[in-house]
């Protein structure tokens, strides 16, 4: 395998300047992406689709065809366009406010038909172009705009799980999650995204990344501190690892009831 | 094989035309009274190698319309009314971003879930918006089943060569009725028809400029110029794409009848029996909604100094007529709802009192 990007500017992006905030994960996620497309030698036959979200603008930063995707239904876009053309490569890349509350069901449904599609959900807990409100993944206690006595789980529950949730579907799919606080973390998610890609161009099945990542500006904190807070807070509850693989069994058998 | 007449169910006629049409991919949700479409194309699509999916909700199937069109394949969907309404954002991206999708609106009644016999009272969401932003969907509205077919091939023709969605405007009678069909083996484009340069299809650097599908302008600047940009072509709509069908406007009339869709048939039933009896009385019936027949209307109007409305609401197209004759006619409307349908004699009390009240103001 060749990995010799390190000192490279990958392919896969174009030289514009992203608008990310300074300390923001988005920016070392897009090249993790770009590298994996250069890769695996698909760019060329490569669809992007980002939706509403910080990554509203990712179609100036990737360099392929891409199309934007109305708040949450990236899934539904990416369906469209892999059934159209099954050659193409697609892949959705979404925050959580987008995947996890307004694009819920896209997301369950793409996952359930096995659409051979990549999902790449960045994670930071909160709503970060719209300015910091609270989202389905906002931590317990979590201040945010919306949250301003902090997340309240008798008012707003807990945490949604996003890839324990798909993982639970019986169709077969690589669902994993990752982060890139520290060098070697980046590096492993580097690998679960070229598997989910490479996935995809074997024809095999849904795959999704969950990256899990920071919002300095919204979470009101310098980008190391941030770091050291999504570890604290965010790596406990949103465990890293691969939740489900094509190849496994796929059911779980409950429990039996008690007699009566 | 050339296909002889055949008895038809209106959405299956839809169905069958737009696979003539080569449009492979369907993408919908069920709701009466349309599901014969989704379950005709469910059937039909796999024998001529296309691609049925049935979405999740009509909030997805219109986007998965949104992302096979901007990969540059022909796509439609059949909703009924409050599915429609769903779709509506996707709608306004599809515009905004210059997508080539047809739509058919089996109307029912409303407003909310109303119920499920045919209405035609999707004609503001249809014509004037329905989603948000300035946009304008091109609306063709049959009145057979015939004619349904032939404008489902002509909608896929129109929207790729103005890279607009386009609306087929029809109640449920429409869906519903079986009547005999006949396609045409050796129909060409009604629009001289592009490549499509601007999909999604993959980009090697080279040929075109990246392609990139998206409504999205933060620069004000900008967004103004591609408001004006769409306003051009909307203006080139009105111009080029005004379909109507007259009857009786080139002899002696009093009284003008504006309908569309399955109801100016019944009015025409009832025109025939009236001018058989002697009574001078017209119709026109716009075939395209957006753009409206203005003129054509207004002219025909004037001829008569009285016209009359009739359709299955409390007055929508009304108002383009209004705009169309003016304020110097009076203009009436006869219109029914919940479901219910304008019988020919209704039609013709409707009719012949507006004559009686143009003999009174005499």
């Amino acid at each position: 395998m060749k990995d010799n990007n390190a000192f490279n500017y990958p392919q896969g992006l174009t030289d514009a300047t992203t608008h990310y905030c300074p300390g923001c994960t988005h920016g070392i996620i897009h090249r993790l992406i770009a590298e994996v497309l250069d890769e695996l030698g698909v760019k060329e036959r490569t669809v992007g689709v980002s939706p509403v979200g910080c990554a509203v603008l990712a179609y100036n930063y990737f360099s392929t065809d891409f199309q934007e995707a109305s708040h949450g239904r990236a899934p539904a876009v990416a369906t469209g366009i892999k059934r159209a053309r099954p050659d193409l490569m697609v892949y959705t890349y979404q925050g959580d406010g987008d995947l996890a509350s307004i694009g819920m069901a896209e997301i369950v449904h793409a996952a359930n038909r096995g659409e051979k599609i990549t999902v790449v959900f960045v994670n930071n807990a909160i709503y970060g172009m719209t300015g910091g409100q609270m989202a389905p993944t906002t931590m317990p206690g979590q201040v945010t705009t919306t949250s301003p006595r902090g997340r309240e789980t008798a008012l707003a529950g807990f945490p949604i799980r996003m890839v324990e949730l798909i993982s639970t579907l019986h169709t077969p799919a690589f669902v994993a999650r990752g982060t890139v606080v520290r060098p070697a973390q980046a590096i492993q998610t580097k690998q679960l995204l070229r598997e989910a890609f490479l996935n995809q161009k074997e024809g095999r099945c849904f795959s999704m990344v969950e990256i899990l990542s920071t919002c300095p500006t919204n979470w009101g904190m310098p980008p190391a501190e941030a770091l050291t807070w999504l570890e604290k807070n965010m790596m406990p509850y949103y465990p890293l690892g691969v939740f489900k693989t094509p190849d496994e069994g796929i059911d779980r058998a409950p429990a039996p009831l008690c007699a009566l | 094989m050339s296909m002889a007449r055949k008895l038809m169910k209106g959405c299956e006629a839809i169905g069958e035309a737009a696979i003539r049409a080569n449009c492979k991919l369907f993408f919908g949700y069920p709701i009466t009274p349309q599901n014969e479409i989704p379950e005709y194309m469910s059937r039909r699509l796999p024998q001529v190698g296309g691609t049925f999916v049935q979405a999740e909700s009509e909030v997805a199937a219109s986007n998965m319309l949104y992302g096979a069109s901007g990969a540059g394949e022909r796509v439609f969907t059949s909703s009924s009314s409050p599915g429609i309404s769903l779709m509506q954002e996707a709608v306004s991206y599809m515009a905004g971003s210059e997508l080539p999708v047809v739509l058919v609106n089996i109307m029912r009644a409303g407003p909310g879930l109303g119920g499920i016999l045919p209405s035609q009272a999707d004609y503001f969401q249809a014509t004037k918006g329905g989603g948000h932003g300035d946009y304008r969907l091109l609306v063709l509205a049959p009145s057979s089943i015939q004619e349904a077919a032939d404008l489902i091939q002509d909608a896929f023709d129109l929207a790729d060569y103005y890279r607009n969605p386009v609306v087929i405007l029809a109640d449920g009678l429409i869906g519903q009725m079986m009547e005999p069909v006949e396609f045409k083996e050796d129909r060409k484009p009604c629009k001289p028809l592009q490549p499509k340069d601007w999909a999604t299809t993959g980009w090697n650097g080279q040929g075109r400029p990246r392609a990139v599908v998206n409504s999205l302008f933060l620069d004000p600047t900008l967004l103004e110029h591609h408001n004006e940009k769409l306003t051009a072509k909307y203006a080139d709509m009105a111009k080029n794409e005004v379909r109507y069908a007259e009857y009786f406007t080139d002899e002696d009339y009093e009284l003008l009848v504006v309908a569309y869709g399955s109801v100016a048939r019944v009015c025409l039933s009832a025109i025939r029996q009236l001018r058989a009896e002697g009574r001078k009385v017209a119709l026109v019936r716009p075939i395209s909604l957006f753009p409206f027949p203005t003129d054509v209307i207004g002219a025909a109007a004037r001829k008569a100094g009285r016209a009359l409305v009739v359709e299955l609401s409390t007055g929508q197209m009304i108002e383009d007529v209004r705009l169309a004759v003016g304020r110097e006619f009076p203009l009436a409307f006869h219109g029914r709802t919940g479901g219910n349908l304008v019988t020919p004699d209704e039609a013709r009390e409707a009719i012949l009192a507006q004559l009686a009240a143009k003999e009174a103001s005499r």
